[in-house]
């Protein structure tokens, strides 16, 4: 079992999440963040300029077993790509555990 | 002739009630400018201003503004007693020209007294002590704007001299913001408002809709500041202060938010606010006195003028969050002058008058809140600590949250 941690563009989530859903990853967590990175914007606030380095993006958190892993990927890359800067990242991590709390067991299975 | 007196009694007393109204619109644009962690404190202050600044003109204020100067006095200062009670004749039309009964006039001119107040309000938000800011309105409201509107409307020396403020440019407006500058200056910017190396950061008002909603309900409420500043329903006078007025804020929004575009490349909502109070605190001087044309010209610079007001402020890294001096004092300023520039008193005597009224005001009034400033420091401190204003003075002064279980979603 592995973690898709991405962080992607807030405007490519609804094809993302199609994308995923196309694959048969059919569910998992999302929450907005804001992050730092290369994107900077100038703006103007009553006269007075500033820019911002506070980014706002979108993390999907999605829990799978090893042979969705590789197609969850493709999925965000395809879908949540614009080929500019900020697109985002996409981390995997090993999961050691899983359970499904309405019946207790555990194992792989439960992603299902 | 009954009736007439009655038809204009009426009319004033629906002037007073718009005047009301504009203390909602302050506190709504004062609101919105600011964060929300100030909100409570905003509304607090704003309450205060204008149930305090009613009872002190109830108490001294009106006896202050109006006491009747003896022929030939020189008019600078007069006390005609405490309270309020009506004199003889005060409810017939043998009163003031059957304008308005003792009563309408008593709470007409109290209405506009807070405002006073309200505008130094904004300008100090986010870091004043509630209670330094307390203690000043008090003092100001009670005896410096109703000795200044004694010179001019009161009869004294200014109305003497041939000086001309038709609603208010400078006896209401510039008095508040005046105030407001001599205030800022010895408080200091909110902190993280200028960085060490003096960069300007900008500081986001939390609710814009409010202060949107603000500026339309001050709008409104001018029909009542300048349009019963007639002080009678006089048909013609009336209906053409409120197409001035009216014509004025309107060219003051438009030409504020064009003129900013050009500088900033942004379209800027609260530069057009600001820009249309600036149109309407440029008119109120001569609102009577301007043809369509003329109102909309003096509008347009007031509008203008604002902008460069608050690029001015920022570039001296005084720190007003609402633009309270740029709109009342230096939109003010322009309109008062303007009455010598513009419309059926203009000329160079008259704009010599005007300048020496714009000067002699800002004079006493630098000079009176500097001295009130210093006594309130003594007193009780003007500052909140780092932590309180960090935390929110809603928290530090009031212990409360104006949207205690509610949060809205960022995009």
């Amino acid at each position: 079992m592995k973690k898709i941690e991405a962080l992607i563009r807030k405007a490519q989530y609804e094809d993302v999440k199609n994308k995923l859903h196309e694959v048969g990853v059919t569910f998992f967590s999302y929450w907005d963040v804001t992050g730092i990175g290369n994107e900077k914007f100038g703006r103007v606030y009553r006269g007075v300029s500033y820019s911002t380095s506070a980014i706002d993006r979108r993390m999907l958190s999605i829990v799978v077993n090893e042979d969705f892993v590789e197609p969850a990927v493709q999925a965000i890359i395809e879908a949540g790509g614009t080929g500019n800067i900020g697109d985002g990242k996409i981390f995997i991590l090993p999961v050691e555990e899983a359970y499904r709390i309405r019946t207790g067991e555990k194992g792989g299975d439960t992603l299902n | 002739m009954e009736a007439l007196f009655t038809v204009n009694n009426v009319w004033m007393m629906i002037c007073t009630a718009l005047v009301f109204f504009m203390h909602l619109g302050f506190s709504f644009l004062e609101a919105g400018l600011t964060r929300q962690k100030n909100t409570v404190n905003i509304l607090f202050k704003n309450f205060f201003v204008i149930t305090a600044g009613l009872l002190l003109y109830a108490l001294a204020g009106f006896n202050l503004m109006y006491p009747g100067f003896e022929e030939g006095a020189i008019g600078f200062f007069k006390f005609a007693g405490w309270g309020i009670a009506p004199p003889e004749g005060g409810m017939t039309a043998a009163y003031a020209d059957g304008g308005y009964t003792w009563w309408t006039d008593f709470l007409f001119q109290g209405m506009f007294a807070a405002t006073a107040a309200t505008i130094v309000s904004g300008a100090v938000a986010e870091r004043i002590k509630l209670e330094a800011f307390m203690l000043f309105a008090v003092l100001y409201v009670g005896l410096v704007y109703p000795i200044v509107g004694s010179w001019q409307w009161g009869g004294g020396f200014l109305s003497s001299w041939g000086f001309y403020d038709f609603a208010g440019s400078t006896l209401v407006h510039s008095v508040g913001g005046w105030a407001a500058l001599v205030v800022i200056y010895f408080l200091g910017a909110r902190i993280g408002k200028f960085s060490a190396d003096g960069k300007s950061n900008p500081i986001f008002g939390h609710n814009i809709p409010i202060a949107a909603a603000g500026v339309l309900i001050l709008w409104l409420g001018w029909f009542g500041f300048n349009g019963g500043s007639v002080l009678s329903a006089d048909p013609e006078a009336t209906s053409l202060v409120l197409v001035t007025t009216s014509l004025a804020a309107a060219a003051g929004g438009v030409v504020a938010s064009i003129f900013s575009h050009i500088l900033y490349k942004n379209y800027d909502i609260t530069m057009f606010m600001n820009g249309v109070l600036g149109g309407l605190v440029a008119i109120t001087a001569g609102a009577d006195q301007m043809s369509t044309g003329e109102a909309m010209i003096v509008g347009s610079i007031g509008g203008i003028v604002v902008v460069l007001a608050i690029a001015l402020l920022e570039k001296l890294k005084l720190d007003d969050p609402v633009g309270a001096i740029a709109v009342h004092l230096f939109a003010g300023m322009w309109g008062t002058l303007a009455v010598g520039i513009f419309g059926a008193m203009a000329g160079f005597d008259q704009f010599m008058i005007q300048l020496a009224g714009v000067g002699i005001v800002g004079a006493f009034c630098v000079l009176s809140t500097l001295i009130l400033v210093l006594l309130v420091k003594a007193l009780v401190g003007l500052r909140v600590s780092k932590e309180e204003e960090i935390n929110g003075l809603d928290d530090a002064e009031h212990g409360m949250a104006a949207y205690a279980d509610f949060s809205v979603s960022k995009k």
